[in-house]
């Protein structure tokens, strides 16, 4: 597919905006001055950490979703609805539980009032095509979770679309399954069997996207917007463990911790933090960074790895290993850069401290590095009964984000308090005390 | 409330069809034996019109607490009966085997029918005092609430998730801590739910049961229902009015104070571990939890109960026995012959008293062809309610800003006793000259079709959002959407609306086929007025007919058609 260049272009999306409306404040910004074209015979990957709104913007390109501002046009002309030509694959497959296979198959050639012999031929070529033979009459319950997923494919490329959109539609499948479907899927594309010219498929998985797509744009977060576009050279069939393959994972890998406020991404490296009250934390356990310090501090690392095998050897895939690094890295446990994680000094304490060394460690990084549960215990310690609604500090997070976002960060944060006896909560009143934790921990 | 449980009536069953037999034998017989009792504890009493009901408003407010206050002694009664029947069904198998299709049959029977002989029944046992109307009116009231409510314990005690058992034994609770620490909470949703479900189906009874005609005699038990029966006679229709008007307060009052924080604390007992989204807190329960005294005071009862439930009370032939045995043959032997000879005295029971009676075969061919009539008119209700609920529903339901506020709306008409908007009804076709037969019929499902608003509503809010995106990403629209989209996804939601509303309304039928405003009096025919009919006369043997035909029918309605309907719809519509 190398004359992508000069083909013809299927799909543009110009200035793309997607806001979140809030009474009370400005806008939330989900997707903002986002920029794509599509072209005939290419496979373009939309890759990103969960939250960047790059869901949001596949059902904006499939006009599923109007955007706040910006406009896509297909075959040249404004799409102002769910798009002809456009079918989707989901991740959760999205299969009615109440129709067969075959009628699942066939609800799409029924909406565009396909006569029923040539209905049936289509179904049944594309149940063949798909390696769904003998399935028809089953019903999706009666199916493994990747004949359920090719089901969903065979459902969309029946009715032979232009454009086939995916999102995520492995990451709902254990490993194997996941692999063979990739496999099967890229073998008939590359042999011109698929009835369609283009796909667009969305993936939080880097080594999904290296090893499918002709072109990957990686999306940043918070707002989202095309951060970076990488072209993959390698003709299919790829192989993982090409030397050259391997380096382009490793290359996203470093864009992707490359914390991105910055607007020339050449200029720095290291991550910049951003320490004000309302960032939003990564709902990560205690135990989990707990251990992957201890990891990372033992044999072979010694305190320094290098991110794609490190998520290879602990079974992450790379959206939940980030999260992992960057919260290691706000607390000054570790330092994340160019696709490493190297522990620190006060890392390195963490782990050969002992519980209750462990806790005052982490209380001690909570207090300088999280600016929300430093103001969660200060607010506790001004108050003369040591107690404050939760609602006062999810209202001030939503100010800044959304309602489900505020809610994951304070979860996060009274998660961290709890484990560093910095104050306690009653989730039932939802209110922060000092009840049982004043005398283990000294006052600020 | 976001999610629906279905009512345990609802759940599929297979049970042995003997044990059915058995309990519909031993119900009729206990109908007919009350009824034999109660002509001669007529005559004793003493005149008509003993209490009095007065029209003016302001008496309102102690007839309306006078009603609630009945409302609640029967919960009361209804949770006593759960518990213990309830809990010897699930733990006695050879009690479950008589018990399980006996509560079944319970619920299917017409309480409305068997009101009147109720009524006498428990004034013999207080002659000539308040007391035994009381309590006639309670058990009326405890009759509607207590099946449903003994079913969805029945139904948690059974499905206890094996670990949480496992793990109650291997710390070697007793039974008595094991009920109290596992079984009540985790039973404690569904019957928190059913409770709310029977609190709404409760009032229609108590509106019913505090005016009682039989015969020549007349009581009436102070209370909004009796208010309303004596502004009928009066004619007084800014009385009925008035009388809505409390009613609409009473029922704001305890959902507000008592339904929504009980349901929001009931919540807490679901087994889940993962926090999902969780729905604001009720405002009582805001403040009851943060109120500092009132926490104080709640936790000094809540330690006192949980105390109870912690002592380690036990019968020792409670205790598992250390290896299973098979069940002696020669107990289950006796057993059997005991429930034979039961059901021997049933059937002669069943036999004299028609016997007695002259009710020929003459009489049961006029119940059955009056049944026939008002089986016409439920299906057609049925029928015309899913035509405008179902649309209604699916749009509301789609829209999460109205879902919600409209859901909450339906739940709370749904508790409205529609026999008091049965007047406005009643004037008007009076007025206009109206066919009672057909005009009378709406009345019947006045109340009971919110259960199919609500019921669809929360089908369609529940509805997958990825099978929405992907109908409409396949462009699929018009007659398609409803047909192979939306209808089937809804539909486990709409058959359980569905049967509690044909439920409903075959109960309602015995109120619904004859009303009257002051003098004219409008008959429809159906089963209902003949039940009705008979019990104003007085003649015992016909209304025991009339009740017995209607259980028939309901329950051959709710196996033959909409059990199989359920079935079907979990086994192939569910997701």
């Amino acid at each position: 597919m190398d004359q992508t260049a000069t083909a013809t272009v299927l799909l543009e999306a110009r200035n793309i905006r997607q806001a979140y409306h809030k009474d009370s404040n400005a806008d939330l910004l989900v997707l903002d001055g986002v920029n794509m074209t599509l072209k005939n015979g290419e496979i373009v990957g939309l890759l990103g950490r969960s939250g960047c709104g790059k869901s949001t913007l596949l059902r904006i390109v499939s006009g599923l979703l109007l955007p706040t501002a910006g406009e896509v046009l297909w075959h040249g002309k404004p799409i102002t609805g769910p798009a002809a030509g456009i079918a989707m694959v989901f991740q959760s497959f999205a299969l009615f539980p109440w129709l067969t296979v075959e009628e699942n198959v066939a609800l799409g050639l029924e909406a565009q009032g396909v006569a029923r012999a040539k209905r049936d031929e289509l179904i049944e070529a594309a149940l063949d095509l798909i390696g769904l033979g003998g399935y028809a009459s089953a019903y999706p319950k009666e199916l493994s979770g990747g004949m359920r997923q090719r089901v969903g494919l065979a459902r969309a490329l029946v009715v032979h679309p232009d454009l086939l959109v995916m999102d995520e539609p492995f990451s709902a499948l254990d490993v194997l399954t996941a692999e063979t479907l990739r496999t099967d899927l890229i073998d008939l594309w590359s042999d011109g069997k698929l009835p369609v010219k283009s796909i667009l498929m969305v993936t939080h998985n880097i080594e999904e996207a290296v090893l499918m797509c002709d072109r990957i744009l990686v999306i940043a977060s918070t707002p989202g917007r095309v951060a970076n576009e990488l072209r993959v050279p390698f003709p299919h069939p790829r192989n993982r463990l090409d030397p050259a393959f391997r380096q382009l994972v490793d290359d996203i890998y470093a864009v992707m911790t490359r914390r991105a406020p910055t607007p020339t991404p050449a200029t720095t490296v290291v991550p910049a933090v951003d320490t004000s009250f309302a960032t939003p934390l990564h709902p990560v356990g205690t135990n989990l960074l707990a251990g992957l310090l201890e990891t990372l501090a033992g044999p072979p690392y010694d305190g320094r790895a290098d991110l794609p095998p490190l998520a290879a050897t602990l079974q992450m895939e790379a959206d939940e290993l980030l999260p992992l690094g960057e919260t290691l890295h706000l607390f000054n446990f570790a330092v994340l850069e160019e696709g490493d994680l190297r522990l620190t000094e006060s890392g390195s304490k963490f782990v050969h401290a002992d519980t209750e060394g462990r806790k005052s460690l982490f209380a001690a990084a909570l207090k300088a590095h999280v600016p929300l549960v430093a103001a969660i215990r200060r607010t506790l310690d001004e108050r003369w009964n040591h107690r404050a609604a939760a609602v006062r500090f999810r209202d001030e997070l939503e100010d800044h984000m959304s309602p489900d976002y505020a809610e994951d960060t304070l979860r996060t944060a009274i998660a961290w308090g709890r484990y560093a006896e910095l104050f306690s909560y009653d989730e039932e009143a939802q209110q922060f005390s000092l009840e049982d934790v004043e005398e283990t921990t000294p006052t600020i | 409330m976001s999610h629906t449980t279905f009512p345990a009536l609802a759940t599929a069953r297979r049970l042995p069809n003997v044990w059915d037999v058995v309990s519909i034998l031993c119900v009729f017989a206990f109908i007919a034996a009350i009824a034999h009792v109660t002509p001669q504890t007529l005559k004793p009493l003493t005149g008509p019109e003993a209490m009095v009901v007065d029209l003016a408003p302001s008496h309102l407010p102690a007839y309306a607490l006078r009603t609630t206050l009945r409302m609640f002694a029967a919960l009361a009664a209804s949770l006593l009966f759960t518990f213990t029947y309830a809990t010897w069904a699930a733990k006695s198998r050879r009690a479950r085997l008589v018990l399980v299709p006996l509560l079944d049959i319970l619920q299917s029977v017409p309480i409305l029918g068997f009101l009147t002989f109720t009524t006498v029944f428990f004034m013999s046992l207080f002659p000539g005092r308040v007391a035994g109307l009381e309590l006639a009116a309670v058990f009326a009231i405890f009759t509607s609430q207590a099946w449903n409510m003994a079913f969805s314990l029945y139904q948690s005690l059974t499905t206890i998730p094996a670990d949480l058992d496992e793990a109650t034994r291997s710390f070697r609770l007793t039974g008595w801590q094991r009920f109290w620490r596992l079984e009540v909470p985790f039973a404690m949703p569904g019957l928190v739910w059913n409770m709310m479900l029977s609190m709404s189906g409760g009032w229609f009874f108590v509106v019913a049961s505090e005016a009682i005609t039989l015969g020549d005699n007349n009581w009436k038990l102070p209370g909004i229902g009796s208010y309303v029966s004596v502004a009928l006679d009066q004619r007084d229709i800014g009385a009925v009015f008035w009388a809505i008007l409390a009613m609409l307060v009473v029922i704001l009052l305890y959902d507000q104070l008592l339904f929504r924080p009980l349901v929001a604390w009931s919540a807490k007992f679901r087994v889940e571990l993962t926090a999902s989204a969780v729905a604001e807190d009720p405002w009582v329960l805001k403040v009851l939890r943060r109120t500092h005294v009132l926490r104080v005071a709640g936790g000094a009862i809540g330690d006192f109960i949980g105390g109870i439930g912690s002592m380690r009370l036990a019968l020792p032939r409670w205790r598992a026995p250390a290896a299973p045995r098979p069940p002696s043959r020669i107990a289950d032997g006796l057993y059997l012959v005991i429930v034979a000879i039961v059901v021997a005295a049933a059937v002669w029971k069943i036999v004299t008293y028609v016997a007695g009676n002259n009710v020929g075969l003459a009489d049961v061919e006029v119940a059955f062809g009056y049944g026939c009539i008002t089986f016409l008119r439920v299906v057609v209700l049925i029928a015309l309610a899913s035509l405008i609920w179902v649309p209604i529903g699916v749009w509301l339901g789609l829209r999460p800003a109205w879902a919600q506020g409209v859901q909450v709306l339906a739940q709370f008409l749904a508790a409205f006793p529609a026999n008091l908007l049965f007047p406005i009804f009643v004037v008007v076709i009076v007025r206009y000259h109206l066919t009672p037969d057909i005009w009378l019929t709406p009345l019947m499902i006045l109340g009971t079709q919110w259960y199919i608003l609500f019921n669809v509503i929360a089908g369609a809010s529940a509805f997958p959002g990825d099978l929405q995106e992907a109908a409409k990403n396949f462009r699929v629209g018009g007659l398609l959407w409803w047909r192979k989209v939306i209808l089937p996804g809804i539909f486990p939601y709409f058959v359980t609306g569905a049967i509690t509303a044909s439920g409903g309304s075959w109960n309602a039928a015995i109120v619904a086929e004859v009303a009257s405003w002051g003098n004219d009096k409008l008959v429809a025919h159906g089963l209902g007025a003949y039940i009705a009919a008979a019990t104003d006369k007085g003649d015992m043997p016909r209304v025991v007919l009339g009740v017995v035909v209607m259980s028939m029918f309901v329950l051959i309605f709710n196996r033959a058609f909409w059990r199989p309907l359920f079935a079907y719809a979990t086994r192939r519509l569910t997701l």
